[in-house]
């Protein structure tokens, strides 16, 4: 698969925060976006999973033409997205079931928990639970529902460093799986086959 | 696809049950304005059976209201709305499921009690299972409208009253007929057709306005 992000502009309030934006991701390989506040780091995301719509150019999915990447991506954007009056458990079953399209790559639940050394607190309800193990959780949905793209707002936000080593570790073997990962973000990624994504505001 | 649109049901009922007051707090608000009503208009029984079924569905028109701005709103600001919107089932099944999940923990237990309420405005058994019927008929349609009017104030703060006031008037509609079933019965069957008739076309249609509302708001 391969994503073909060619001339695109998205507007937000009438604003135009991205234009002419132009690149191609092949399997296994990683962008990772950077910029000031403001550049449009988070609204590339967005655009490319399908949230906002496109003003002008276009996105192609595996040769195909799409008006996003939305079935192909998963998103784990500031808000995390689970419900804090479930179990952590409860809400990535949800989510298996809600956005798994190739069933039989995804990781079982308690897999995915594993994955993400969360096992111990499966059981709690989202509410009990600290911010770092709250974005553990939302991260652990890129395992139980096997997408190939992966695009992640500030994916390290509120993690420990064993929890950060975990996930760049997780990064690594999904490229070399051959998926993709859009990154936006502020701290140094240490990926391979990653390339830079410089916005200006 | 429906094994996500059955998953969504229960993740619903499971909110509902865990997160608590959803459909205890509606029945109390129900009785609050069913028990007002009696003391505005006077120890009056024959008026009191005449406008009962109307102070019911009136109680019931606002019981509904109460709760239905978090339909999408709470999933808007968690960001669970985004996620489902990346899912590969229709946003517009996705709306119809929230919608006969919320019917099922709030609005059928109003019709559940609504007999119990109906005894303290001096109805009989016969008005009983009419206005019980009428309700249970015509409050999908009610949900269903509420459901739009909740998908267009989705990301506002305070889009509660917004939601209100934009929804009531939408439902005059069904509050004409399911009175008038109520009081007509079996004599004249044309209002409570109409009324699920009524309660048919929200449910073919509202799930298209809300989903349609729902990806605009997300900009």
């Amino acid at each position: 698969m391969r994503l073909d992000v060619s001339d695109i502009r998205v507007e937000r309030g009438g604003r135009r925060v991205l234009d002419g934006l132009r690149f191609v991701l092949q399997p296994s390989e990683a962008l990772i976006v950077t910029g000031p506040n403001g550049a449009g780091k988070s609204t590339l995301l967005r655009a490319l999973a399908g949230l906002l719509p496109l003003a002008a150019g276009r996105i192609t999915v595996a040769g195909e033409e799409a008006s996003s990447a939305r079935e192909v991506a998963h998103y784990v954007g500031h808000t995390d997205g689970n419900k804090a009056s479930l179990t952590a458990g409860e809400n990535l079953c949800f989510w298996a079931a809600m956005l798994a399209s190739e069933k039989s790559r995804s990781l079982p639940v308690a897999k995915a928990v594993e994955a993400f050394a969360l096992t111990r607190i499966a059981d709690l309800p989202v509410a009990a639970l600290s911010a770092g193990q709250r974005r553990r959780i939302a991260l652990a949905r890129l395992f139980v529902a096997a997408r190939p793209l992966w695009l992640l707002d500030e994916p390290m936000t509120a993690l420990d460093a064993n929890s950060r080593a975990i996930l760049l570790a997780h990064m690594e073997s999904h490229l070399g799986e051959g998926g993709m990962i859009v990154a936006a973000t502020h701290r140094a990624l240490d990926l391979p086959n990653a390339r830079q994504l410089a916005l200006r505001q | 696809m429906s094994g996500a649109l059955a998953a969504l049901f229960w993740r619903e009922l499971r909110i509902a049950r865990r997160s608590g007051g959803g459909a205890s707090i509606g029945i109390v608000f129900f009785l609050v304005l069913a028990a007002m009503f009696p003391f505005a208009v006077g120890p009056d029984l024959n008026l009191l059976a005449r406008i009962g079924p109307a102070i019911l569905w009136i109680a019931v028109l606002l019981s509904t209201l109460l709760g239905l701005d978090r339909l999408f709103q709470a999933d808007h600001e968690e960001g669970s709305l985004d996620l489902m919107l990346m899912s590969e089932t229709s946003l517009e099944l996705i709306v119809l499921t929230k919608c006969a999940a919320h019917w099922l923990t709030t609005a059928l237990p109003l019709v559940v009690v609504a007999p119990l309420f109906g005894l303290a405005l001096a109805q009989d058994a016969a008005a009983l299972e009419r206005v019980t019927l009428s309700l249970l008929a015509g409050t999908p349609a009610l949900t269903l409208i509420g459901a739009i009017g909740a998908a267009v104030t989705v990301s506002l703060r305070r889009g509660g009253l917004l939601m209100a006031v934009l929804v009531l008037p939408l439902t005059t509609p069904v509050l004409i007929f399911g009175v008038s079933a109520a009081g007509a019965g079996a004599a004249d069957p044309a209002p409570f057709a109409i009324l699920c008739a009524l309660s048919l076309a929200a449910i073919a249609g509202a799930p298209f306005a809300a989903a349609a509302a729902l990806r605009f708001g997300g900009e």
